[in-house]
């Protein structure tokens, strides 16, 4: 759905984006990782051209963003930033209705999107629409902030440490509000993160940034399994990797035929989540279940180690 | 490189100020005597062709720097020049125009003259601005050109200027009047410092106290000068007549008396809500370091508290010298003396040259107050972090 | 306590607007600050007139102040405009070391005596607190917000109009309110140069000797300052009361 072709970012002698290509698969979700500095936002801010590239094009369903004014690219594209950018002088329907007003959408429409996406964010439209962003909470206004940028319903979510202010409980909450959110829209989304957690739990795709070059873009296991390059491992971490290995499989898919006695697992659970519950009970096996509660099968302690072992 | 060639747009601006200004307006005005509305001059008529051009070339040099050159040294060495240049014509002009021993007619700066002035004085301030001179270095500046007008004055190179013959013939009161000014400024300042620093300290520990005296004072700052003036001017004059201490210690109804208490009144409200403010901005945490070490309550007060608000408390004063400057040019109306007086006489003479008389110095006083102190408040403002 | 507040605020304006309305009833009260069987009420003019000229005057030049200040303070702040931003930041601290005599003496000659050399003087004294404010209010504006703002798609216009000019309107409009209070002051120097107004009163007072009609000078101009400060501030609390930039 994005195609970047060999994008430059030039200051001046340097580089702060380096000749980086990159597809991004439609209803998925891309996220870009990176220490600061390593021009992961500027790459992500040259997708809607609030940096304008030196070199190389992006293309948004095969055609170039360049080929219309950035003003009106940008209405077509969510946009979600770190600190949420919420306007103090306006009201949150307000906020939410910005890009549809900037659209023109017909008043009536406007109206029951805010009320729809609201109520989809947990936020009473009765209680909250009128509310101004500073009587919210932290993890209210950064749901806000996502609220807006999908207000026009966006095919692309652009997002730049949409979770950097929140602290850990309410961040791992709004991380899986977005995938349901993802689920629900299809909307294909590209974050930029220096969390590498934050990237392994959200990308079905991530892609490892330094000094403005694309170290490797793959599957969160390949990164693990098969890095490209030591700084990827240093980034990834190596101490605890197999664990990490563990957590991007969930028990449903590594279940394995048969039943055994003993305690039950959810076929959603990771398999990391899943060892430890073994490890803690002290049992050797679980039943898996799915959300119906039917079994789909059995995982052992040795079954689930070999999915934790480098290919 | 051609290819980074890009006119100035504020040179432009000033450029198109000072081009209008040579060639629309009226470099001089000769007036025959004080009053009499000038008789029109340019540059060209008045001066010799030679030194004509001399003056023009000098502008037109500015003028190219202003457009083409980014260093902002240069321009304000070509800004120098120009106003250097200027001033010399102007002075030249008068030299031309004023018969030898004649000293009823005036020769007085036109408005080419002045616009010419302010657009090279504009690009003077915007190379400094650009230079961002240290505190020392702008009191050295004001010092410097306070220094070679003060010469050039001495000098008599403007004798022959309207101004300059109002001065001549006002010398010993021109002396008077400014002293008394600087006088007034500085005495009721002074006043009002040694009341209001304690004042503000109550405020600071009493916060009810705070609302109710803010509120008095500024309800005193809206009470137009001139009214504040006038009103004082009755109890003092009753006082006089009832106490004759009073009145041996030089309180009467008009004149300085009034004049002081006036302007103390004004000044108190900005030196009391800046002190506020000052010690608003000290970190509880100074304070409760400086207790733990075992400091009394006035050590805290006087090297924590009031040392972390002084910048706040100088900009305050800084307020109220400038205003003070000013207002005292008013304090003329009610027989206080002061600059105001020339300005006002001025005005019931319509006589331009002595309105100016009082004015430019007035200027000149309150602008070397403002660069003075806000140098000092940069200074202290820097040293603690 | 906002009770007290306000009747002493509307105590204060029954006040102004009967005295200008009736000033003869008042004579009594300022009879003892006359001597010599001098007249207590100003009656050399019409006192309403006189305060609704002076009022016009300050309202006029605060108008004109405020249009041009905005704009400039919108063009230095744009791209286009910022070679002329130092330079604009020097004059607003320059222009303040101005005395408004001297300004008002200074255009006497390029205008002529009455109101123009006063509508000068109160524009170009008026100029430089709002100009200061929207330069403030337009430079703190979070970074953050702007570029929300033109993440979502606003052009530079709209973002100018929507995001940045309501965020610094709390500020400019303190400006306005700062520079109409100062002016409603200092618009009773133009009297010196023969501006219909209070200062009329003021000076009348001064001339004749009379406490008078200084006082009736002083107290008018002090209380529609202070009532016109209330108002713009109650004006302010009411747009901006929900809102609150953090």
């Amino acid at each position: 759905m994005i195609r970047i072709e060999n994008i430059t970012k030039r200051y001046g002698d340097s580089a702060v984006v380096d000749g980086v290509s990159m597809n991004i698969e439609r209803n998925s979700i891309t996220v870009i990782v990176g220490t600061s500095g390593s021009g992961k936002s500027t790459l992500l801010r040259m997708i809607n051209r609030l940096v304008e590239p030196s070199q190389g094009r992006v293309l948004i369903d095969e055609k170039d963003t360049a080929s219309e004014p950035a003003h009106l690219l940008r209405r077509r594209i969510g946009y979600a930033i770190q600190g949420h950018g919420l306007f103090p002088h306006r009201s949150i329907a307000q906020n939410i209705a910005t890009v549809p007003r900037l659209l023109e959408w017909p008043e009536a429409r406007i109206d029951a999107r805010v009320t729809e996406l609201l109520e989809i964010f947990q936020l009473d439209p009765g209680v909250f629409a009128h509310k101004f962003p500073h009587q919210l909470s932290g993890g209210q206004q950064q749901r806000v902030g996502v609220a807006r940028a999908l207000a026009a319903e966006p095919a692309v979510l652009l997002m730049d440490e949409p979770f950097g202010a929140l602290d850990p409980v309410i961040r791992a909450k709004a991380q899986d509000d977005l995938l349901d959110i993802q689920r629900r829209f299809g909307t294909t989304i590209v974050l930029v993160t220096h969390d590498i957690d934050e990237a392994f739990r959200l990308g079905d795709q991530v892609a490892v940034m330094s000094h403005g070059k694309v170290l490797q873009c793959d599957r969160p296991a390949a990164l693990l399994t098969q890095p490209a390059d030591p700084l990827v491992t240093l980034m990834t971490g190596s101490a605890d990797r197999a664990l990490r290995l563990l957590s991007l499989t969930s028990a449903g898919e590594a279940a394995i035929p048969g039943a055994t006695a003993g305690i039950s697992v959810a076929a959603s659970a990771s398999l990391r989540d899943v060892l430890s519950d073994l490890v803690w009970r002290g049992a050797d096996a679980a039943n898996v279940l799915d959300t119906e509660g039917r079994p789909r099968g059995h995982l052992t302690v040795a079954a689930i180690l070999s999915h934790g072992r480098s290919r | 490189m051609p290819g980074n060639f890009k006119i100035d747009r504020l040179g432009a601006l000033l450029t198109a100020m000072g081009a209008a200004a040579i060639a629309l307006l009226p470099f001089v005005l000769f007036k025959t005597n004080r009053i009499m509305p000038g008789d029109p001059q340019s540059l060209w008529n008045v001066l010799a062709p030679a030194a004509a051009w001399a003056c023009l070339a000098a502008v037109a040099i500015a003028a190219i720097i202003a457009l083409t050159l980014a260093d902002a040294r240069v321009r304000l060495a070509a800004a120098v020049l120009g106003i250097v240049a200027v001033a010399l014509a102007v002075a030249a002009a008068g030299d031309a125009l004023t018969p030898a021993g004649n000293k009823i007619v005036r020769v007085a700066p036109g408005s080419g003259f002045w616009l010419l002035l302010i657009a090279l004085a504009l690009l003077a301030t915007d190379a400094i601005t650009r230079l961002r001179p240290g505190p020392a270095l702008r009191v050295g500046l004001l010092a410097l050109f306070a220094a070679v007008a003060g010469m050039t004055l001495a000098h008599g190179t403007f004798d022959n200027l309207s101004v300059m013959r109002e001065y001549a013939v006002s010398a010993s009161r021109f002396a008077h009047e400014v002293r008394q000014h600087i006088l007034l400024a500085f005495g009721s300042l002074a006043a009002a410092v040694l009341v209001a620093l304690p004042v503000g300290i109550l405020c600071h520990r009493i916060p009810r106290l705070r609302s109710g005296i803010l509120g008095v004072l500024n309800m005193v700052q809206t009470v137009p000068a001139i009214a504040l003036f006038g009103i004082l001017m009755a109890p003092l004059g009753a006082l006089a007549a009832a106490v004759p201490l009073a009145a041996a210690l030089g309180i009467r109804g008009i004149g300085t008396a009034p004049a002081v208490i006036a302007l103390f009144l004004y000044s108190l409200l900005p030196i009391v809500a800046n002190t506020v403010a000052g010690l608003k901005r000290v970190s509880p945490a100074a304070v409760e370091a400086a207790r733990g070490m075992g400091m009394t309550r006035w050590q805290i007060l006087m090297s924590i508290e009031l040392a972390l608000a002084l910048p706040v408390i100088i900009t305050g004063i800084r307020i109220v010298l400038v205003q003070n400057i000013g207002l005292v040019t008013i304090a003329a109306l009610i027989g206080a003396g002061g600059l105001g007086t020339f300005v006002f006489q001025g005005i019931g003479q319509t006589a331009i040259d002595l309105v100016l008389l009082g004015a430019i110095p007035t200027v000149a006083l309150a602008f070397s107050a403002a660069v003075v102190l806000d140098s000092a408040v940069e200074v202290m403002d820097r040293k603690p972090q | 306590m906002p009770g007290i507040a306000v009747i002493l605020r509307l105590t204060a304006l029954g006040l102004l607007t009967a005295f200008l309305l009736t000033p003869q009833s008042f004579a009594p009260v300022f009879a003892p600050f006359t001597q010599y069987g001098a007249p207590p009420i100003y009656d050399q003019g019409n006192l309403l007139s006189l305060a609704l000229s002076h009022l016009g005057t300050v309202c006029l030049a605060a108008a004109a102040s405020t249009l041009v200040a905005v704009s400039l303070g919108i063009l230095v702040t744009r791209g286009s405009g910022a070679e002329f931003l130092p330079l604009s930041r020097s004059l607003v601290n320059l222009g303040q070391t101005f005395p408004p005599v001297a300004i008002l003496a200074l255009a006497v000659p390029l205008v002529g005596f009455g109101e123009k050399p006063t509508l000068i003087a109160l524009f170009a004294y008026g100029l430089l607190p709002i100009f200061e404010n929207t330069l403030i209010g337009l430079q703190t504006c979070p970074p953050a917000l702007l570029e929300a703002a033109s993440g979502m798609g606003m052009s530079a216009r709209q973002r100018l109009m929507s995001v940045e000019l309501p965020l610094a309107m709390p500020l400019i409009l303190e400006g306005v309110r700062l520079s109409l209070v100062i002016n409603v002051g200092t618009a009773t120097i133009g009297s010196t140069v023969a501006a219909k107004g209070l200062g009329e009163v003021i000076i009348a007072g001064l001339l004749s000797n009379n406490t008078a009609f200084i006082l009736q000078g002083g107290l008018v101009t002090g209380l529609m300052a202070i009532l016109l400060y209330d108002a713009m501030s109650a004006i302010e609390r009411r747009m901006f009361k929900a809102a609150r930039i953090d």
